[in-house]
């Protein structure tokens, strides 16, 4: 359902009527944002002294650029890995031996309901204890963010799997196909063009999930550009949020689009007869997604704008 | 085993902190989640446009970047105070945090829930006459919120699992802040965080089934 179906084409009285709300509500949002202004003002936030490292090309080099390879380098390794965990343990728990399915969905379920900041604080502090001393910060995050995010992937490759018309695995047995062959060949191509989308917004996740780091003060870009940067230069606390603020939200963005753009692809495509499955838990929430794929009143089919 | 049972009541206070923090944000994104998607369905473009624009930015923010500028940069800097006492005011901090974080998603899952909404129910609901907030109230949200219970419920997990990042926003006294000064004294120990992680689990387990439950007793026959 479109939105504009709530209401109808606005008769003269509602064109009216409409303006006043426009004009009531631009005031309103102009005045939160005065008010935020005044309260900026007021602590002489906008004084261009604290702006100005920003404007300097030091502050990028030695501050947020080392940052925001941090903060890629954990989120790159750890997309690769839970990529493999995900695939690894959804195919597992397809298995028709309940040895090998009963383990992997154990594994899966556990590690998805775990909060991830305490599975890294415990990797943080075993690590240690099982491999002698070191900085295990980088490995903590990343170990964290594979075993969560790669369970949650691995529920997306099995609802992918699942997601392909049971008409296409009887045709190919039907043909004389031997179970491997009927995943490999039939299931799994179309199965990953339905799972594209879901696991690019899962991927957001990750990036966004790699700023608990901070936490255990891993040198990412939420601790260069947050922490040390304003140490560095006194009062710039602030600017230097919004600065890096965008960044992510940018970062994020630009892979969130990446997702759509893929739904709106597979969803064209005639290569694969699965429709594209929902992102788990279709809303989904910094570090976690309760449900997977499972429970969800987002239709795939239905246009969401 | 004998660490857990010794720090236990530690760590019980400190989960019971959690369950508070989820509780507040629990009633307070649910309510914001709320206003901003009938922003978001307005007839008002300048509305529309703030609230595409909010979920936006905030959706795609990192909720430790959310809680760390509001203890450090709101509370701190910019003098925003709830409270004298400076653990009940991070408190209060990280509950406002969470809660503008969670609204973002809430916001997504009830919007997801009015296109699942028959085209039929608001050409009706216009067909009566109903205004755009009478259409909105009495028939669109409330087959919304049927449809979206689940992902609502998943809303909620994740947000309870959210409450550990307190961290971030200075509140020391919640589970993990709770474990991590354990750990310091004890090293890592098994036990203690699988009592952590059972405890969470027993919190959001019966959340799932339940709207679960909930949403195949409320789903809408089409």
């Amino acid at each position: 359902m479109s939105t504009s179906v709530l209401f109808d084409a606005p008769g003269p009285r509602g064109r009216i009527r409409n303006h006043a709300l426009t004009v009531i509500s631009v005031v309103a949002v102009i005045a939160v944002l005065y008010g935020v202004y005044r309260g900026f003002d007021a602590k002489g936030q906008f004084e261009g002294k604290i702006w100005q490292p920003f404007l300097q090309w030091e502050t990028w080099e030695f501050y947020i650029i080392p940052g925001l390879i941090g903060t890629l380098e954990a989120a790159a390794v750890s997309a690769v890995l839970a990529l493999a965990f995900g695939a690894i343990f959804g195919l597992a728990r397809l298995s028709d031996h309940a040895w090998v399915r009963i383990p992997a969905g154990a594994v899966v379920e556990v590690f998805r309901a775990i909060p991830l900041l305490l599975l890294i604080f415990f990797i943080f502090y075993l690590a240690p204890m099982l491999l002698g001393g070191g900085d295990y910060a980088f490995f903590a995050v990343v170990l964290g963010l594979t075993l969560y995010n790669g369970s949650v992937l691995a529920e997306v490759v099995r609802a992918g799997v699942y997601a392909v018309p049971k008409g296409q695995s009887e045709a190919a047995y039907a043909v004389g196909m031997r179970k491997n062959q009927v995943l490999r060949l039939v299931l799994l191509p179309q199965a990953v063009t339905a799972m594209m989308p879901a696991i690019v917004s899962q991927l957001v996740v990750l990036l966004k999930d790699t700023a608990l780091g901070y936490i255990i003060a891993y040198v990412d870009l939420l601790n260069t550009g947050f922490k040390i940067l304003p140490a560095r230069f006194f009062g710039s606390l602030i600017p230097a949020a919004i600065v890096i603020g965008i960044i992510y939200v940018a970062l994020n963005m630009a892979l969130s689009y990446l997702a759509t753009k893929l739904e709106r692809r597979s969803r064209r495509s005639r290569k694969t007869a699965a429709a594209p499955i929902a992102a788990p838990g279709s809303a989904e929430v910094g570090i976690g997604a309760g449900q997977g794929t499972a429970g969800g009143g987002l239709g795939p089919d239905e246009p969401l704008e | 085993m004998d660490e857990l049972i010794k720090y236990a009541p530690d760590l019980g206070l400190g989960f019971l902190e959690n369950v508070k923090l989820s509780l507040v944000a629990a009633v307070a994104s649910l309510i914001l989640g709320t206003v901003l998607v009938a922003m978001r369905v307005s007839p008002t473009p300048v509305l529309r446009a703030a609230g595409t624009i909010y979920v936006n930015v905030v959706r795609n923010t990192p909720l430790t970047l959310v809680l760390a500028f509001s203890a450090l940069g709101l509370s701190d800097q910019l003098g925003l105070v709830f409270s004298d006492v400076p653990l009940t005011n991070s408190f209060w901090i990280v509950a406002m945090g969470l809660s503008v974080y969670t609204a973002a998603f809430v916001c997504e899952a009830l919007r997801a829930g009015i296109n699942t909404v028959n085209m039929g129910q608001a050409e009706a609901a216009r067909a009566i006459g109903l205004t755009f907030m009478q259409s909105l109230t009495l028939i669109v949200l409330p087959q919304a919120f049927r449809a979206v219970v689940a992902p609502l419920g998943s809303v909620m997990i994740a947000m309870i699992k959210n409450t550990t990042v307190a961290t971030a926003g200075g509140f020391l006294a919640d589970s993990a802040a709770v474990m991590k000064i354990t750990f310091d004294t004890t090293g890592a120990s098994i036990p203690i965080f699988l009592g952590i992680v059972v405890a969470f689990m027993v919190l959001t387990m019966p959340i799932g089934f339940f709207t679960g439950w909930l949403s195949r007793r409320l789903a809408v026959a089409r």
